[in-house]
């Protein structure tokens, strides 16, 4: 296998898909000259020409469109939004335009495009910039949201994203891009969206997340490890489709689960979880189920509250000693 | 033609009825007219008799099962029609519907839907089938459910998680404390399994629970009063702390008390007994709350099967109990679990008082204290040491008369105490 940073993942994963299909396009701003905010499309311009990796002026509504238009004619877009703080201009788009034009349209037009961008919060960049957006799309029938963690899943994920023929949310870490992990070398690494992925096994607690936080979760549970307190690490991969069928399996053995998100806590991903897992699991609980998130206000510029508002691995770790009655 | 079998209201205050027996079987042929069954109502025995003619096709309800008034019970129709699609109430053996509205005219017949199984709780143990402990006891629904898979009942499990809830460990170790010695450090107390007969609550007893608590509630409590002349027992306790006073042990007039109350309580079943929601648990093992005071409040501290032990036995445990409780380093299960409790004030000099019934104990002994009074005896005004005790009890459980007739056991041992040691 080989090791690579979560951006170059992402960066050999569009590669191959615009090499294996031609309508496979690039649209964002920065994305051709500047290699992409991010770097995430370094040298693909120079690979794929202008007509394939196309910069566009600071529009988001109208780059989207654009890119909405691509889709119903044919194409395959891959539209990237320098994070998902700056995608609420475009949000119009994505919910009112793809996500229900399949259905509008009885079916005459597939909406297969992806809108990719790192999403949540960075260091320091105050309210506006510092966003986990995921739960916007998630929250519309008809729009599919992906929260890779890992290089792996992230090459493996945004090529199942780019095959889908449905929008896609493909939302990624911007503290992640640098993060460096194993990838299987296999020529086409694809990997299904809506299969969680058990992270780390357990059979004490289930902590269930997406997106980076499994690395805050994994961190809980090496330290509850030396505790003596063995928790399930799930890592849902992608939020909607949603694996119930491997939620309920990890609740169903340690019958008490913590879940973790990087959002605020109203209406999260987490509500929707724990909705389903005490309608799907009520007689398998010994505890309530407690969720982990980021403090119910906008997040603050100044570093200390920064920290204090961003769910960290001792919130896990309170949480699973509440959950476990300790 | 098809003639379902009601629950009838056969009584003008009946909400539901309990079948005592069928006086017809499946497959005799029944005339209009006929005795069917009888029902006990909230006041008397009853006829149930047939509206409509064939064959008793279907019974839906056995004896000592209990139905709201308009379910159906059974089904009367010709030998070759199809019944198949009149649903009764399921079962019998006193599985009571939760509630008038439960009971619907067509109650599920099986299958209980999740709502319908709020408190399942069926103690493996217990000598009746299937009976919904009511009472609201906090548990996981993990706890819950594993309680009913092991047969462990759930209300007398002490609750190790926040505000006291049932969680699973608890019931492992209520398992485990069950079947094998008892657990050193498990904060679990679940009594032998002969320890206690579950008395279906009848009718009338329902009714009377019932009017009660609209009266006075939730605990319908009244008070019996005696006065006791303790002459005997201050002399018992004289020469037994002669006696003893060699091994520097004292007994107090309370241990020989307790000890009277223990052995009173065991011919009287009736008053060593808790209230459950549709059925009353009579024990047969004494287990005193003795009420100690300490700093900020009080706390019962249990004697465990007083009857089995001796006054010097109660005394010492009663004065390490209440020591430690003191010291607020009673463990769950030596403050839980008592059939009766008993509260004395003694030393105060409080001549009389009322207790609060701790539930779902239905009794509580209020001693007063020992004090000089002239009484007339045998047309002869002299000088006795009288105690005057009060008992309150849960009417639900326990009745005056019955109540009464423990106070005279009781009075009796303790005017003549040789008559403990029957």
């Amino acid at each position: 296998m080989a090791v690579m940073t979560y951006r170059e993942a992402l960066n050999e994963a569009l590669r191959e898909e615009m090499e294996r299909d031609p309508d496979v396009f690039l649209m964002g701003e920065e994305v051709a000259e500047y290699d992409g905010a991010y770097k995430v499309s370094k040298g693909l311009l120079e690979e794929f020409g202008e007509q394939r990796i196309v910069d566009s002026p600071i529009s988001e509504l109208g780059f989207t469109g654009l890119g909405v238009g691509a889709a119903m004619a044919g194409l395959r877009p891959v539209i990237e939004f320098m994070t998902f703080n700056f995608a609420f201009l475009a949000i119009d788009q994505v919910i009112n335009s793809a996500a229900k034009m399949y259905y509008m349209s009885e079916g005459q037009f597939p909406m297969p495009i992806v809108f990719r961008g790192p999403t949540g919060a960075a260091l320091q960049l105050s309210a506006q910039h510092s966003q986990a957006c995921e739960t916007y799309y998630s929250h519309a029938p008809g729009c599919k949201v992906v929260t890779p963690g890992t290089p792996a899943d992230a090459k493996g994920l945004l090529k199942a994203a780019i095959r889908d023929n449905d929008p896609v949310a493909f939302m990624e870490g911007e503290s992640l891009y640098n993060f460096k992990g194993e990838v299987p070398d296999d020529d086409d690494f694809v990997i299904p969206l809506g299969v969680a992925d058990l992270k780390h096994e357990g059979g004490d607690v289930s902590l269930i997340t997406h997106g980076k936080m499994i690395h805050v979760a994994l961190q809980a549970a090496q330290k509850l490890e030396k505790d003596g307190i063995h928790a399930d690490v799930l890592d849902l991969r992608t939020i909607r489709p949603l694996d119930m069928d491997a939620i309920l399996e990890s609740v169903k053995k340690t019958n008490r689960a913590v879940y973790l998100e990087e959002g605020w806590p109203y209406a999260g991903t987490g509500a929707q979880i724990v909705s389903m897992i005490q309608e799907e699991a009520f007689d398998d609980l010994d505890a309530p189920i407690i969720r982990v998130t980021q403090a119910d206000v906008p997040m603050p510029y100044a570093k200390n509250l920064e920290m204090l508002a961003k769910p960290s691995a001792n919130h896990v770790i309170e949480a699973v000693n509440k959950v476990l009655y300790r | 033609m098809v003639t379902k079998v009601h629950m009838e209201a056969l009584s003008p205050t009946m909400e539901e009825g309990q079948l005592v027996q069928w006086l017809k079987a499946e497959g005799d042929s029944i005339a209009s007219g006929d005795v069917l069954a009888e029902i006990e109502t909230d006041k008397a025995t009853m006829e149930l008799v047939a509206r409509g003619e064939g064959i008793l096709r279907k019974i839906f309800l056995d004896a000592g099962g209990t139905a709201a008034v308009g379910a159906v019970i059974g089904v009367i129709a010709p030998e070759d029609e199809d019944i198949s699609g009149i649903e009764g109430v399921s079962g019998g053996g006193g599985d009571p519907p939760a509630s008038a509205e439960a009971a619907a005219e067509v109650a599920p017949l099986a299958e209980p839907g999740p709502a319908a199984t709020a408190a399942p709780v069926v103690p493996a143990s217990a000598p009746v089938a299937p009976i919904a402990v009511g009472g609201r006891v906090k548990a996981s629904p993990l706890a819950r459910r594993l309680a009913e898979e092991m047969g462990v009942d759930l209300s007398l499990v002490v609750g190790s998680g926040p505000g006291g809830r049932v969680v699973k460990r608890d019931i492992e170790a209520a398992k485990a404390a069950g079947v094998s010695a008892p657990a050193p450090a498990a904060p679990t107390w679940i009594p032998d399994e002969d320890e206690f007969e579950d008395v279906q609550t009848s009718q009338m007893r329902k009714t009377i629970a019932k009017r009660l608590i609209t009266s006075i509630g939730p605990v319908p409590t009244f008070y019996l009063t005696v006065d006791i002349d303790m002459g005997r027992v201050i002399e018992a306790r004289k020469s037994i702390n002669a006696m003893l006073e060699k091994d520097g042990i004292k007994v107090s007039i309370n241990d020989i008390v307790l000890k009277a109350v223990a052995g009173a309580l065991r011919q009287h079943p009736n008053c060593n007994a808790q209230w459950h929601d549709g059925f009353i648990r009579r024990f047969n093992s004494v287990h005193i709350g003795v009420a100690v005071a300490v700093d900020d409040g009080l706390i019962t501290p249990v004697v465990k099967n007083a009857h089995l032990k001796g006054i010097t036995q109660i005394g010492a445990e009663v004065r390490e109990l209440a020591g430690r409780a003191r010291d607020k380093k009673l463990m769950p299960d030596e403050y839980t679990g008592a059939t009766f409790s008993v509260s004395n004030l003694g030393m105060f000099g409080i001549h009389e008082f009322t207790a609060i019934i701790n539930p779902p104990e239905a009794g509580i002994l209020a001693v007063g204290g020992i004090e000089q009074t002239p009484v007339v005896v045998d047309g002869e005004v002299v000088v006795r040491p009288r105690m005057r005790i009060t008992m309150s009890c849960d009417h639900r459980v326990i009745d005056g008369a019955q109540g009464s007739r423990f106070l005279q056991t009781l009075s009796g041992m303790l005017e003549e105490p040789t008559a403990i040691l029957l």
